[in-house]
């Protein structure tokens, strides 16, 4: 038998084994004792020519409902924003998809460069003095920007904003538990984080007040409050935000945020399932020794030229092992990539028109949809790509119709905030038409 | 002095006024941004990002990448990275609109066909590894090791057990004490014997009722088999505790033996690895986990359950560790896992690891004459030299991968092991031809014999590359890590 | 090896110089050696109280971070600022500008604990 991806011929084997000094292959693994050798082949389907392979995944895929068949109004921390064609050409290319961690920088510069851009770009959108080339997901990046907090002003409680995303708050929520960490919620008000329980919880105990702008609900966060209230009690400020707001909200860096985290896939990453994604993190200067993961930095070689290299790696598990900032190892490097070139693409004027398209065209919606009998709105704060409205009928009834008419409408908030039963979480992108805007605003008008 | 060709910033290239995409003029009423959000909330300066052509855009990063070296560019022995080449239908299969163009919180009904991909990956790793149940949720080995060890600490917790140590021999990879510390617990390092295999009296005097765990790579991180690790599993459990297997070598064994049959409790997959989705300069990897029986009910949630044909996502696990992503974890990389699992069937997959464990022992068998081994036996899937007999002559392991580079070879992994002095760790992957083999142990002679006669080739090395030796304690001293204009 | 004969010493090679009740500490020739090319100095707040044993500072290289151990207890009263311009003075004068912090110390008793620098140079023969 023999695959593509495994070149050796009866002739190569047989002329490496007399190489080696053994008779067959066999004898390779005689130090794995007889009884722990597998006596019967792996019980999994047989191998599919390439074709097959092709056509099976075709069926597989095409199974799913996708987004260039449905209409998308769901968002909650995955957006169906435009993708610019340039993108996945550059993710294509070989030399750096197939590429390992730039470890040996003298023949990886390409990639070093192409995230220490990176990095540059995440510090002026976020308004910070550094940043590291990614984490995970928004949520692990929460996690350790949590992480870093504690190990800083050595407390170990959090209060966290109930208007993060619920998805991020049980992420932060599953890496607290093993490091004795108390996370206390903020309640919110008319769709805000409510600064009196925030006053009235924020203490010399607090490592970190975490907060989401936009939040959960789409709605703007007054982050200079929260930074004042965190900062009278020594607390550090952890802000969780939407890269594409930023073409249109101030940079959290020049609120006074210590830490600015969130979930890059609006910036050129496929939604695909939820993963992989993109977690950023920026900080202060006076926090960079303590940034989690990989970063990149400016060098010079012995002949002065300019040249990058991973720095600060004596933080990082390969060396510092358990007294790592972080156990973090292979990171989202590619989707960074991804990120760095949407952001190259889209320009200074570009970035700005895609928020500026989002925001124009959310509020479209929320007036047509507010208007249709049936559709309540709910909250009153300003609100940037995302959009909270209350339906008449029950949310998931009403979705299963929409799907019929191949929309995927908002997210039901009955299942994260019981006090929003019958409530949608709607997304309006860029990539919206008005009449797609149209279309669900006479289905929905239709179905109420 | 050599030319060394330099590249600009993208920063540099930038002029006002250029743009690299159009986009759609505004088609819904237009308004004042201040009649929609607040002034006070508005940026004062737009973020000063680049303003490029679209040639200029995509030029710039051809040219990066013309300036960086993938698998697809030459050999890429590094041990312990596995890596192997990436089929380019894998490519395809994550591209397809039904799996990248898909929301994670659409309807289950209306994904049934990403949730089947997913239940079948978990059904295929637990028969690989012999576990009971697999989750794909973690985003990478290292997180993989954090959701495994959480799982252990919940086990015992459940229990009324409270466990908080977890040995780890100083052979280790530095994530599994790092992710045990990031778990909450405490490390004991246990000395290994001399050919990195786990030290029994150690492990013996090391153990005991607070044992939550030991973390072992099998074959060992020095490419050897364990072939104790039916005591070393007896030791562990005797005494309480379980056992947690790290996956990075597991490309030695597929087909052929399962850490679930070894003993193992806990086990993670670096699919980036073994199962050959690309690095992609540093990730996306993914690292699922899979567990014993008794560890089922701890999974993260959800969990992905099969009713009846029909795919759902189970978020009711009262015992569950919790999230460890905010949705599935990386499904794009698991979508191409699956379609090398697909390609290689049973017997692929097998064959794959018999010819790794090949390579390395061919490799090692060639380097021998002109390199220490300090390991002079069969190996697994990679072997270790050191630069013991080029010292004399002032060569270092630093300067023996430098000269690689000149060869048009990424350098093997290097300085790790830690407890092999000066160790070159070399795991030629499966998918490497003899023909290839026999270039890099050309390659390796010659420099052998450059230490000999020409030392300064060496030490000056690399001399082809775009840019020379950087200076790393500058970098780390006074970090540049944007751009201050 | 330098192992100047007027300072004391201690198995996490360190050095001790003492002046009355008051202490200034840094790391050995040894030490910064095995370090390679130190890249940053974390060094402890003046006014802090630090009991001996516990990690006060941090020194971190190109490939390696170490914690530096207090030799004895007691109050931090000088620290030296210039290590965060210049981490590698510790490279280049590690007995003299490459100081890293004064202390008062707290328990006289503690000093004789301290290795002499014939005791400290049969430590590294020995292996550490």
């Amino acid at each position: 038998m023999s695959w593509s991806y495994l070149p050796h011929t009866a002739e190569d084997r047989k002329a490496m084994l007399a190489a080696i000094g053994v008779e067959k292959a066999e004898d390779l693994l005689a130090d794995i004792p007889a009884d722990l050798r597998l006596d019967r082949p792996l019980n999994l389907p047989q191998a599919l020519s390439e074709p097959d392979l092709a056509k099976h995944l075709a069926a597989l895929a095409g199974s799913n409902s996708d987004l260039q068949q449905y209409t998308c109004f769901l968002g909650a921390g995955a957006y169906d924003h435009y993708i610019p064609s340039v993108v996945d050409h550059i993710l294509r290319r070989s030399e750096f998809y197939t590429a390992y961690t730039p470890y040996q920088p003298e023949i990886s510069q390409g990639y070093l460069q192409a995230l220490w851009e990176y990095q540059a770009l995440i510090a002026e959108l976020t308004g910070m003095a550094a940043a590291n080339s990614s984490l995970y997901d928004g949520g692990t990046a929460i996690a350790e920007a949590a992480m870093l907090a504690a190990g800083v002003n050595k407390r170990s409680q959090f209060l966290v904003a109930s208007t993060v995303h619920p998805h991020y708050r049980a992420v932060l929520n599953t890496y607290a538990i093993d490091r004795g960490y108390q996370l206390n919620e903020i309640a919110y008000r008319d769709g805000m984080l409510d600064d009196r329980d925030l006053q009235d919880k924020c203490s010399k105990a607090v490592a970190a007040v975490i907060v989401q702008s936009p939040n959960f609900f789409g709605c703007i966060e007054d982050l200079q409050a929260v930074v004042d209230a965190a900062h009278a009690q020594g607390a550090l400020v952890i802000a969780v935000v939407d890269p594409i707001s930023l073409g249109l909200l101030e940079a959290p860096g020049k609120l006074g945020v210590d830490i600015v985290v969130g979930e890059g896939q609006s910036l050129g990453v496929p939604l695909s399932f939820g993963g992989p994604h993109l977690g950023f993190f920026a900080t202060s200067e006076k926090l960079m020794r303590k940034i989690p993961g990989r970063i990149v930095g400016q060098t010079v070689d012995g002949d002065g030229n300019r040249g990058f290299v991973l720095t600060l790696q004596a933080r990082e598990q390969h060396i510092r092992r358990e007294k790592a900032t972080s156990n973090i190892c292979s990171n989202q490097a590619l989707c960074a990539l991804a990120a760095a070139v949407y952001l190259n693409t889209v320009g200074q004027e570009g970035f700005q028109q895609v928020a500026d398209l989002c925001l124009h065209k959310t509020h479209y919606a929320y007036r047509q949809l507010t208007a249709i009998k049936g559709v309540e709105a709910v909250f009153g704060a300003p609100f940037f790509k995302e959009f909270v409205v209350r339906l008449n009928k029950p949310a998931a009834q009403v979705n299963q119709q929409l799907l019929a008419d191949k929309i995927i409408g908002g997210l039901d908030l009955g299942r994260y905030y019981p006090e929003l039963a019958d409530c949608v979480l709607l997304s309006v992108t860029e990539k919206r038409t008005r009449q797609e805007i149209d279309r669900l605003a006479t289905r929905l008008e239709a179905i109420l | 002095m050599s030319y060394r060709k330099g590249k600009a910033l993208i920063f540099e290239i930038s002029k006002a006024g250029r743009r690299a995409i159009d986009l759609p003029a505004c088609d819904v009423p237009q308004q004042a941004i201040e009649t929609m959000i607040p002034a006070k909330f508005l940026r004062k300066d737009p973020a000063a990002l680049p303003q490029v052509s679209q040639q200029d855009l995509v030029r710039h990063y051809t040219l990066l990448s013309e300036r960086n070296f993938g698998v697809d560019s030459g050999f890429y022995p590094l041990g312990s990275c596995t890596m192997k080449y990436n089929p380019k239908i894998n490519e395809d299969a994550c591209r397809l609109p039904g799996f990248s163009m898909v929301h994670p919180l659409q309807d289950e009904e209306s994904v049934q066909g990403a949730l089947q991909l997913l239940g079948n990956m978990e059904a295929y790793l637990a028969e690989i590894a012999g576990m009971d149940a697999v989750t794909t949720q973690p985003s990478a080995g290292a997180q993989g090791e954090l959701a495994g060890l959480k799982i252990i600490r919940a086990y015992h917790r459940h229990r009324g057990e409270n466990r908080t140590k977890v040995i780890v021999p100083d052979s280790a990879h530095g994530t599994n004490p790092a992710s045990a510390m990031v778990a909450g617990l405490d490390i004991v390092e246990i000395k290994s014997n001399a050919d990195g295999s786990v030290n029994l009296e150690a492990l013996k005097s090391a153990v005991g009722p607070d044992t939550a765990a030991l973390m072992l790579t099998n074959p060992s991180t020095l490419g050897l088999f364990e072939s104790q690790i039916r005591e070393i599993a007896q030791i562990v459990h005797e005494a309480g505790g379980l056992l947690y297997y790290d996956g990075a070598n597991a490309n030695a064994i597929m087909g052929i033996t399962r850490p679930g049959d070894m003993g193992f409790d806990v086990v993670h997959f670096n699919i980036h690895k073994t199962l050959s989705t690309p690095h992609g300069g540093g990730g996306p990897g993914s690292g699922p986990v899979g567990v014993k029986r008794d560890l089922i009910p701890f999974l993260p949630t959800p969990v992905i359950v099969c009713d009846d044909g029909k795919f759902r996502l189970d978020m009711d696990r009262p015992l569950s560790i919790g999230r460890m992503h905010s949705f599935y974890g990386n499904f794009g990389v698991v979508v191409r896992a699956y379609a090398y699992i697909r390609a290689m069937g049973p017997a692929g997959l097998k064959q794959a690891s018999e010819d790794a464990v090949l390579n390395a022992n061919y490799v090692l068998s060639q380097l021998k004459q002109d390199y220490y081994a300090p390991f002079d036996q069969l190996c697994k899937h990679e072997c270790i030299v050191t630069s013991k007999y080029q010292q004399q002559y002032g060569i270092h392991t630093l300067d023996i991968a430098k000269r690689l580079l000149d060869y048009g070879y990424h350098p093997p992994t290097v300085y790790f092991p830690l407890i092999v002095e000066e160790a070159i760790m070399i795991e030629p992957a499966e998918t490497e031809s003899k023909e290839t083999l026999d270039g890099f142990i050309a390659a390796m002679r010659h420099i052998a014999q450059e230490a000999k006669e020409d030392a300064a080739q060496i030490t000056s090395a690399p001399q082809t590359t775009v840019v020379g030796r950087l200076d790393q304690a500058a970098a780390a001293r006074k970090p540049i890590v944007i751009w201050k204009g | 090896m330098n192992i100047p004969k007027e300072l004391r010493y201690t198995k996490n090679h360190e050095w001790v110089k003492i002046e009355g009740s008051k202490v200034t500490i840094g790391i050995t020739d040894f030490a910064q050696s095995q370090l390679g090319d130190i890249v940053f100095v974390e060094l402890p707040e003046v006014a802090a109280e630090i009991s001996s044993g516990s990690s006060f500072a941090v020194i971190e290289s190109v490939k390696a971070v170490s914690d530096i151990y207090a030799p004895l207890s007691g109050e931090v009263i000088e620290i030296n600022e210039m290590l965060a311009d210049a981490p590698e003075t510790v490279n280049q004068d590690c007995y003299g500008a490459g100081w890293i912090a004064t202390l008062e110390i707290s328990d006289q008793s503690q000093l004789s604990e301290l290795l002499d620098s014939e005791a400290y140079a049969k430590l590294l023969e020995g292996g550490h």
